[in-house]
């Protein structure tokens, strides 16, 4: 993609004459879009803090401060704090290999990363089953050394590793890519060392994609629900996230709560979507200066 | 064992990144991911082919995929539009319509379910206008149909704005002025250009419904044989402790999802190609 082909395409006048539908048309296909979208996307997000709100704000808050809600929100926060790091790690770590070096098997290798997205949630706890589980590979020897990973928090935290694996660094790889190495090499030529080049140089170059990456890996760990379902055991107070938790409140028919702690996890996506949207604009702008 | 080839470079730090790339890809997801084939292999091939062929079973892959495949019909039609209209129209709150595009991939899938399912009740918002025409959607296929359409839509709009937005008027010129009608150029010009991004979302959008647990079940129902999906059919297996039963399933839907991620990976190839 070269840069005068941006600056043609931004320029181009969505109302040229002959290259748009009559005024009638593109009223119609707006209004047809923008339904669909309000019946599909709005209407949900609003029916959240709606149900939530439904019966006043003391209500609203009780269901919030009810122990067995604050020990999910913890879990979750432990979870989240666990698994974003390590991925953020490893996102950086395999986008600095993958971008800036050539080998055979890179693109193997960049399918495997992608993997966790294309397997169900549900297998993706299954596998730690099979594995941790008394039926599993190392089942029985765990038992008799009384570790438990799977059915109390380690499996949650593995489970969620596993979906939310990709993020940083297929947000990364492409990224990395486009900007080259010619920076890099020029810091290394006059006397920087390998980690001052990545830290002054490379890092400040892709600190917006690691904001995006991160801020969707955050997303997802958060409000992971099939997966974890899986491992967790659903043991209230102990082994319950916050959708596990907007669960079984409402198959309590606790409709109220249900919803009063799903507004928490919705917010939190307006939340991302805004920091999302930022981040997607400073990468944009990051690659048309270069 | 010369399979990762460097070749000449002056940065540092190769062997160590790759290194630990492999590592930790090989115990969070090939090494787990392993187990459950090890684990079918367990299996002798008659019980594997009596497991998955079950009535029941089948029942649920008919369900799944059946609904994915309405969804991600549905999808393409209004993901296409939807993408057009961002780009090509100008109207008020076009921003935040298209960052709120990525709502479902945002917005757990939990949330997403028990929300679907309150609003399309006999006495939700909509489905007290459903519900006089006959019409059920919460408990029933069509609710799962709908589940899989909210969590597919970002694909296909994702997958087909940026090839919009890549398509330079001067073809629609060409086209007006050899005397093509706007009808006859959207169909003959630019159709064409969009068609493989269309299909890339569609498969995109068709996976993720295939695969999909949290927002489906509860607005499925999930009466065995009309409206349980396999995920949540693993899912029971596993509660009954029946986790060779379990396995064998797993293993199928893996197996579908590895073909469709290779057939996407073939589609987005030529979408380049055909794009250059």
């Amino acid at each position: 993609m070269s840069a005068p082909i941006h600056t043609v395409h931004s320029s181009k006048s969505p109302t040229g004459r002959a290259q748009t539908e009559p005024p009638v048309v593109r009223r119609l296909l707006i209004a047809v879009a923008l339904i669909f979208l309000a019946l599909f996307l709005a209407l949900p997000l609003a029916a959240v803090f709606s149900q939530a709100f439904e019966k006043g704000l003391t209500v609203y808050l009780a269901a919030l401060k009810e122990a067995d809600t604050l020990s999910s929100i913890k879990l979750t926060l432990i979870t989240a704090a666990v698994t974003v790091p390590l991925n953020l790690f490893f996102g950086v770590t395999a986008a600095w290999a993958i971008a800036k070096f050539n080998f055979t098997g890179k693109n193997l290798l960049i399918t495997l990363i992608d993997l966790p997205f294309s397997v169900s949630p549900v297998i993706s706890g299954l596998i730690y089953v099979l594995i941790f589980g008394l039926q599993g590979w190392i089942g029985p020897w765990l038992q008799e050394h009384d570790i438990k990973i799977v059915f109390a928090v380690p499996g949650i935290i593995l489970a969620t590793i596993f979906v939310t694996f990709p993020f940083v660094a297929r947000e990364l790889i492409p990224l990395m890519e486009a900007q080259g190495k010619e920076e890099e090499e020029a810091a290394l030529v006059l006397g920087a060392t390998g980690l001052q080049t990545f830290f002054r140089v490379t890092l400040p170059n892709v600190k917006w994609g690691i904001i995006y990456g991160v801020i969707l890996c955050n997303a997802r760990a958060m409000g992971e629900f099939g997966a974890v379902s899986v491992v967790s055991g659903h043991i209230r107070g102990m082994t319950n996230t916050v959708p596990l938790h907007v669960e079984i409140l409402y198959n309590e028919y606790n409709y109220t709560a249900a919803f009063a702690v799903a507004s928490l996890l919705a917010f939190l996506a307006l939340i991302t979507l805004m920091v999302k949207s930022v981040a997607e604009w400073k990468v944009r702008q990051q690659l048309e200066n270069n | 064992m010369k399979f990762f080839k460097r070749h000449n470079n002056v940065l540092p730090g190769f062997g160590v990144t790759l290194g630990f790339t492999v590592f930790y890809l090989s115990i969070i997801v090939l090494i787990p991911l392993s187990a459950l084939v090890f684990k079918t292999m367990g299996l002798t091939w008659g019980e594997f082919i009596t497991t998955v062929t079950a009535p029941r079973v089948v029942a649920s892959y008919k369900i799944t995929f059946g609904a994915a495949l309405v969804a991600a019909l549905i999808n393409s039609v209004f993901g296409v539009l939807v993408a057009w209209v961002l780009v090509r129209y100008n109207f008020p709150g076009r921003r935040i319509v298209d960052a709120l595009i990525d709502l479902p991939f945002a917005l757990p899938t939990a949330v997403a379910g028990i929300t679907l399912a309150t609003i399309y009740s006999p006495n939700g918002w909509v489905g007290r206008f459903l519900e006089p025409h006959g019409i059920k959607v919460a408990f029933t296929p069509l609710g799962i149909v709908l589940a899989m359409t909210f969590i597919g839509l970002p694909f296909v709009v994702r997958t087909v704005q940026p090839v919009v937005e890549e398509i330079e008027t001067e073809l629609e010129e060409a086209a007006t002025c050899l005397g093509a009608t706007r009808w006859q150029t959207l169909v003959r010009v630019i159709f064409p250009l969009l068609s493989p991004s269309i299909l890339t979302g569609f498969a995109l959008s068709f996976a993720r419904g295939v695969g999909e647990y949290g927002s489906i079940i509860f607005i499925a129902g999930n009466m065995p044989m009309v409206s349980e999906i396999t995920p949540l059919l693993i899912i029971t297996k596993l509660e009954q402790f029946d986790y060779r039963g379990a396995t064998a399933i797993a293993c199928v839907m893996l197996l579908t999802s590895f073909t469709l991620l290779l057939a996407i990976n073939l589609l987005q190839k030529w979408s380049r190609r055909h794009a250059e």
